[in-house]
């Protein structure tokens, strides 16, 4: 039961961690000059929310697997397939999770509006000086909303951790699909504890989310 | 090559045309009058960088732009006070003051202390920017400006944003300043009070031309004001401090 827990925190970490990254400047660039394409690759961004997991998982398992163009090019690299591995879950997370992470960083970039970063150029900071030393400490609020929401998002999925990982115990079995599996044998009492470990958790990430949304309220003037 | 400002713009901005020509002397605030919408703020962007539109700028015979060049925002040696303070809110009113003093890189010609000193800022240095006054917050702002060692000034509109308690606080610093100051600023304002007691020159605005350019009014004037609003000119003038001359 550890190792499971173990896979589900270890998953979730490195899915929040990887997507914050990479939501980053797609959030920055979203947020930038509104121009109406841009909303197509905000709507992609977005469709995660909306896609039946089964869905998502059917389309990621595709892609991940040995046959597809995409895994394809890491042949010479040694890197036959993705599916069934813990890569291919924490791939598969941040897809579903993505829209979890972009938008309150997103909102938060947008927010602020242009002009923290015109009183940062006129001050002589370039760019990218600006962005670390302005926007993202204003957009800090943004970043732990996503944190916390990606974090409990990934804790919570189980669609598409089933498709693309399969619950092989010890590399791509979850909570979610251990509970899953519990019920199925009819062994209630350890899906009990499990769940409500999952309850709990997610109580507290909700609790933890308000507090902070609370607390900067008051910081912000 | 001169050393004051010499510039000229020309170009559309969301249906708005500027064609403006304009120069300031190498010291000595020139004020930027003109009905709202004709064009002060594009210019003072224009000049910060903030906005691209077709032209040159010299200062202090220093190409800011022409056809070949255009210095980004970060690169002009501009100290900017808009009409809203924008102070940094994560940064306390030290850091929002030495943030661009940091980046100045070149010799400090205006340093920390003075600048302290001629803002009466010693009281707020620690505080946070959220619970300052609307004329502490401008006076920071300007603070700020002048300690990333600008080679030109510019204002928009300081003080339209304050209440008359809080003008009449902020006038004395600003006069100082006019006093102190080494390098050519830009003061847009439509205050005719505002302008005869800060600037040497005026330069009108109308359409996105410059109309007229013409000596600023010698004395300070409270013609034209109700004695209500004399008295409490008067009263907030005492509140901050100030005592009447003899």
């Amino acid at each position: 039961m550890g190792e499971v827990v173990w896979t589900t925190l270890r998953l979730a970490g490195l899915t929040t961690v990887l997507l914050l990254i990479l939501a980053t400047p797609l959030a920055w660039w979203l947020s930038r000059r509104r121009a109406w394409w841009k909303e197509i690759v905000g709507a992609v961004t977005t469709l995660p929310i909306i896609l039946p997991p089964s869905v998502l998982g059917f389309y990621i398992l595709i892609a991940i697997a040995p046959q597809s163009p995409l895994m394809g090019l890491l042949h010479p690299f040694g890197i036959r397939t993705l599916a069934f591995t813990f890569e291919g879950l924490v791939i598969g997370s941040m897809i579903y999770s993505l829209p979890f992470a972009v938008q309150p960083i997103r909102g938060a970039f947008e927010a602020m509006g242009p002009r923290p970063m015109e009183v940062a150029a006129t001050l002589r900071a370039s760019p990218l000086d600006a962005f670390f030393t302005v926007a993202l400490p204003l957009a800090r609020r943004g970043f732990l909303t996503a944190a916390i929401l990606v974090f409990a998002h990934t804790i919570g999925e189980f669609g598409v951790v089933l498709m693309i990982g399969g619950g092989i115990p010890g590399k791509t079995e979850v909570i979610s699909v251990r509970i899953y599996q519990l019920v199925e044998s009819l062994r209630y009492g350890e899906a009990h504890r499990l769940a409500a470990g999952v309850v709990v958790f997610s109580f507290l990430a909700l609790l933890g989310l308000l507090l902070v949304d609370r607390r900067t309220d008051e910081a912000v003037r | 090559m001169s050393s004051g400002v010499e510039g000229r713009f020309a170009g559309g901005l969301g249906g708005f045309h500027l064609d403006a020509d304009f120069a300031l002397a190498p010291q000595g605030i020139t004020a930027l009058s003109g009905p709202s919408g004709s064009g002060k703020t594009t210019l003072l962007r224009c000049i910060a960088g903030l906005a691209h539109l077709g032209g040159r700028l010299t200062v202090a015979g220093e190409v800011w732009q022409d056809a070949q060049t255009f210095l980004p925002p970060h690169r002009r040696p501009v100290g900017v006070v808009f009409q809203e303070a924008s102070l940094l809110p994560h940064l306390s009113v030290r850091g929002n003051l030495l943030y661009g003093a940091k980046r100045a890189g070149t010799a400090a010609n205006v340093r920390l202390d003075d600048t302290i000193d001629l803002l009466g800022l010693a009281p707020l240095l620690a505080r946070s920017t959220a619970n300052l006054s609307g004329g502490e917050r401008q006076r920071v702002a300007l603070g700020r400006a002048l300690l990333s060692q600008p080679r030109l000034l510019l204002m928009d509109e300081p003080l339209s944003s304050l209440d008359a308690g809080s003008k009449a606080e902020i006038l004395p610093y600003l006069e100082r300043l006019h006093r102190t100051l080494a390098i050519p600023a830009l003061y847009i304002s439509h205050d005719g009070r505002e302008i005869a007691r800060l600037a040497d020159r005026v330069l009108f605005m109308k359409d996105g031309r410059i109309s007229a350019s013409e000596d600023a009014p010698v004395e300070p004037t409270l013609a034209g004001l109700g004695a209500a609003e004399r008295d409490r000119l008067a009263l907030a003038a005492l509140r901050a401090g100030l005592t009447p001359e003899a």
